[in-house]
């Protein structure tokens, strides 16, 4: 009953969040939102107990990531940006492109009930915690896709020095 | 349904206990901060309300409270008034999983002195101090003031370059003792080496934390944005940084906010590197009797130093402080009272060794440039913690 009252409060912090980024006028407050539906994710996870999930996405996205994006949006001139049109004129297919998206949810819903198990929250009563299990199958079943990501992050770190600095 | 209530119950006075604790120290520690800066700088510091000034913090509060709480027309109304309470409570939050001390038993209730044991416990800290900065710097965009939005800026660049050495300082830790929990990262740091030694963090094997802990420590003057690091409040170049434009209670939030964030970084440097509750000797050597010939020295201290210069009010004062000191420590020949709190005696004088850092460091060390800052934390701070992190990793795996 706490957990169904929990998840409606999370998910609405999460859409309306996301619904409110794209709709506000100053970009802060725009971030500000986007802040507010990152959190409702990391309770969504809290949820699942994903504690180890549920931090990561606090520190990493809400205390690492949005920070840079108000600093940014801090340090660039936004005012001419505030002024100008928001939406431009291609509504119809962006609603085309919402529409199709939706149709197949529906459908893969309807067509797959009860076909397809959903990911069950880690085993209570099992000795290790959240973060055991994360690492456990993190370092051992998707080894090889996590340590071409962190290949893939550093490229980008790289590539960011080199095209920020002329001579290094 | 009597286990859930004295469960609610419990935790409820539990909460109340520590809100209590915390919220006095938060008020005095700013006394024995102007005191103890004072006397570095050789001044006698506040003097005048009560003796010594040690009424000087209730009366500031009452002042803060009283005077104008002036808006500003040109801010953003509710993100100016969010700020400050966003940076409070965050600050005051992380102290809710900081264990203080083990079991104990009072009035026949079993109870740990932790308000709560997160298996995710220091990720817990680490994410709710990561939030701080979002007072800081709405606080700083919301006042619409060019002072106040460098502070805003420099705070978050800071807090994003100081959290990854932060986080680096701890990783050496969780590797020794292999959790995320605070209680089980104090558990792995009971006993003693040759006898003597204690198996602190700072002294744990395969490799002791001595790095990590420099790192974290240096990390956190800068995450709470203490001097030498206090960039974002820099009266000389930006008036006060952030909060120029906040006054009375809003601006003691703030105030309140940096002490807090003090208090928790010093109770989590004692718990991850430093034992937390555990006493630095072994009890065959006598150190549970260490509470008592503190208090008698302090009580000694006081009596003497009341028969020199000091006149009236504050010699008699000086009395009753020794007195008061003599019977605290006297406590301690109690076996109960000895059982319940010599671990919160060595937890708070770990911490309150930390607290007096700050407030030393403060007094001695002048403002880093801001490029120095920078510079410092991403070409020292940082390969300094990821080599500690890769050189225990190694120790771990081979000797662990």
């Amino acid at each position: 009953m706490l957990d169904t009252a929990l998840f409606y409060i999370f998910a609405a912090l999460t859409l309306g969040g996301g619904v409110l980024t794209i709709t506000r006028r100053s970009a802060v407050h725009s971030a500000i939102w986007l802040i507010t539906s990152l959190l409702g994710v990391a309770g969504l996870y809290l949820l699942q107990r994903a504690e180890f999930l549920a931090g990561v996405q606090v520190i990493l996205y809400v205390g690492g990531i949005m920070v840079l994006f108000l600093f940014v949006i801090m340090l660039v001139n936004l005012d001419q940006a505030a002024k100008e049109k928001r939406f431009s004129g291609q509504k119809w297919i962006a609603l085309a492109c919402v529409a199709a998206v939706a149709l197949q949810a529906l459908w893969f819903v309807s067509k797959g009930a009860g076909r397809f198990t959903l990911g069950q929250p880690s085993i209570a009563g099992e000795n290790l915690g959240n973060s055991e299990h994360v690492s456990r199958v993190l370092f051992s079943q998707y080894l090889l896709p996590f340590e071409l990501a962190s290949i893939l992050l550093l490229v980008a770190i790289i590539g960011a020095v080199v095209m920020a600095k002329k001579r290094i | 349904m009597t286990f859930a209530l004295s469960f609610y119950t419990l935790a409820v006075v539990k909460a109340l206990v520590l809100l209590g604790i915390l919220l006095i120290t938060l008020v005095y520690i700013q006394w024995v901060e102007r005191k103890l800066i004072a006397h570095i700088q050789g001044r006698w510091g506040p003097n005048r309300v009560g003796p010594h000034g040690l009424l000087q913090p209730i009366a500031d509060s009452l002042k803060l409270l009283t005077k104008e709480d002036l808006t500003p027309p040109h801010v953003h109304k509710l993100i100016f008034v969010m700020a400050p309470f966003l940076a409070v409570s965050l600050a005051l939050i992380s102290i809710a999983v900081i264990p203080f001390g083990g079991e104990v038993e009072v009035f026949g209730v079993r109870t740990t002195l932790q308000l709560t044991d997160l298996n995710i416990g220091l990720l817990f800290i680490f994410a709710v101090t990561s939030l701080g900065v979002y007072g800081i710097a709405l606080g700083g965009w919301a006042s619409n003031n060019k002072y106040s939005l460098f502070g805003a800026l420099r705070s978050s660049a800071q807090m994003l370059s100081y959290e990854l050495s932060l986080s680096l300082g701890v990783v050496g830790v969780l590797l020794l003792s292999g959790s995320l929990s605070l209680r089980r990262i104090v558990d792995s740091q009971a006993g003693y080496y040759f006898g003597f030694l204690p198996r602190w963090n700072v002294f744990h094997g395969p490799l002791p934390q001595l790095v990590g802990f420099l790192v974290y420590l240096t990390a956190a003057f800068a995450e709470t944005n203490r001097v030498p690091f206090d960039l974002p409040e820099a009266e000389t170049e930006l008036v006060a940084g952030f909060h120029t434009e906040y006054s009375s209670m809003k601006f003691a939030l703030f105030f309140m906010a940096e002490y807090a964030n003090m208090i928790t970084v010093a109770c989590l440097a004692t718990v991850l590197f430093f034992g937390g509750w555990h006493a630095p000797l072994p009890e065959s050597w006598g150190i549970q009797y260490a509470p008592l010939v503190v208090g008698a020295l302090v009580a000694g201290l006081l009596l003497y130093h009341s028969q020199g210069a000091f006149a009236g009010k504050q010699r008699r004062s000086m009395q009753v402080f020794g007195v008061v000191a003599a019977l605290i420590g006297a406590a301690f020949l109690l076996q109960p009272v000895r059982v319940l709190f010599s671990p919160l005696f060595w937890f708070a004088a770990k911490s309150g060794f930390f607290l007096f850092l700050y407030i030393w460091v403060r007094g001695t060390l002048p403002r880093f440039r801001y490029d120095q800052l920078m510079g410092f934390g991403w070409k020292v701070l940082f390969p300094v913690g990821v080599a500690n992190v890769l050189v225990t990793a190694l120790m771990v795996a081979l000797f662990g």
